[in-house]
């Protein structure tokens, strides 16, 4: 019988936890090119893609992630696609991601005056121009603060990589309990150690909009 | 290559989806119900109750937001029977469901209660009522109604996280869609069939909630 003392156990946590601020990268930066690219779509012909848009955020908030997990790991072999579990884990989050980025920063844009767009575009910018040096510095500062705080939910969603046997935080969580018998113990440390990853995002999220609002006001 | 999909086979199992939506909605309304009346009472204590509950109860609101739910519910089901409290797995679930929309319900609510205008307070106390009431008839219903579209949001969002429970083996939906597809090694359309169960669920709670907040909640 092999002993475990504390500091075995956090030791171990600690490197799962490099996959999960890994995966969280991933899924962030992916999400947002995905979603960025969504929303340019839907800025660009509001006609054409208001409603695809509409369907695809709500698809993605409507279901539940760990589901898009499974149908993501499932479906790609179904359909004859033999990836790693990295690559249908990292797919399925950053297609989450995207939605809830998209439709963040579609609330942001929107929420800049309509006469924004009508006066440049009188000054005959293109739509790529209008985005660039009118639309995009105005939005940026309003969407800075849910971005961040936005993180702290990637952060957490890839938790539920730990169902399809994604070794990260949690799984390694789940293995290192089983062996110790120490669940208490694994799983307390395992909590702070999303606490510890979460709280400062969370606290600078906070911090980013009261300074938003404080200019704006 | 072709894939042959048959939805059919999944539906003769239609009775333990069934079970799954039962078990789905009933988690979720004793999330509701439990979860909401524990956010109240923390958002009271964060905005004007005692000093030294204050802290206590932001630790808590604090460590729920930032640590994932699946964390959270194994604690509680894995964890805590090392200190001899066990649940079952519906138990646990619930709890944990409690917990978590009860923190996210608590910071919800408080932004609500600290815009009521001081006015509205004077005016209540100048008419003699009881701390109490001015509470919970001049104070909370108006917050609630500024917030009800965000904590909709929030319970929409604890719904679609009880597919987690399914880890714990409580009989949920995606529990459901799991045994469905041990039985008829038809996984991807039992999960397609229980993801799109998932979305109408979540319309339909949504549509359910912003209809009964105005009837029965905080009125008008």
């Amino acid at each position: 019988m092999v002993d475990f003392t504390l500091w075995d156990i956090l030791r171990n946590l600690i490197i799962a936890a490099q996959w999960t601020v890994l995966l969280s990268l991933i899924a962030f930066v992916g999400g947002g090119l995905v979603g960025l690219f969504w929303l340019l779509l839907r800025l660009w012909r509001p006609g054409a893609f208001k409603l695809p848009f509409a369907i695809y955020v709500q698809l993605f908030q409507g279901t539940p992630l760990l589901m898009q997990l499974f149908l993501s790991y499932f479906g790609l072999r179904l359909f004859g696609v033999e990836v790693s579990v990295w690559v249908s884990v990292s797919l399925a989050l950053t297609l989450y991601t995207s939605a809830f980025l998209a439709e963040i920063w579609r609330g942001c844009v929107a929420s800049i005056p309509k006469g924004q767009w009508e006066a440049s575009a009188s000054l005959a910018l293109s739509f790529g121009e209008q985005m660039r040096y009118i639309i995009a510095p105005q939005a940026l500062r309003i969407a800075i603060p849910p971005t961040v705080g936005f993180l702290v939910q990637v952060i957490k969603g890839t938790a539920l990589a730990s169902v399809v046997g994604f070794v990260e935080l949690t799984r390694a969580g789940n293995m290192i309990a089983n062996v110790t018998y120490e669940p208490f113990t694994v799983f307390a440390c395992v909590g702070l150690m999303y606490f510890i990853m979460c709280y400062p995002i969370s606290a600078y999220a906070r911090y980013l909009e009261r300074k938003t609002h404080a200019v704006s006001r | 290559m072709t894939v042959e999909l048959n939805f059919l086979a999944v539906f003769q199992d239609w009775p333990m989806l069934v079970t799954g939506v039962i078990w789905t909605l009933g988690l979720t309304a004793i999330a509701i119900v439990v979860g909401l009346t524990v956010a109240v009472a923390c958002a009271w204590v964060r905005t004007e109750g005692p000093k030294w509950l204050a802290i206590p109860v932001a630790a808590y609101v604090e460590l729920m937001r930032n640590t994932p739910f699946i964390v959270q519910l194994f604690f509680i089901f894995f964890g805590l029977p090392a200190l001899g409290v066990r649940f079952s797995p519906p138990v646990a679930s619930g709890i944990a469901l409690v917990l978590n929309l009860g923190a996210y319900g608590t910071e919800i609510i408080r932004a609500g209660l600290l815009a009521t205008p001081k006015g509205q307070i004077e005016a209540a106390l100048s008419l003699a009522l009881s701390k109490f009431q001015i509470f919970t008839r001049v104070v909370l219903p108006p917050a609630l109604k500024k917030v009800w579209p965000a904590l909709v949001s929030q319970i929409v969002i604890v719904m679609l996280g009880s597919a987690v429970c399914g880890q714990i083996a409580t009989e949920e939906l995606s529990y459901a869609a799991n045994v469905i597809s041990a039985n008829t090694f038809r996984t991807f359309e039992a999960y397609i069939i229980a993801t799109a169960i998932y979305l109408v669920l979540a319309l339909m709670v949504r549509s359910l909630l912003n209809w009964a907040g105005p009837r029965f909640i905080f009125g008008r």
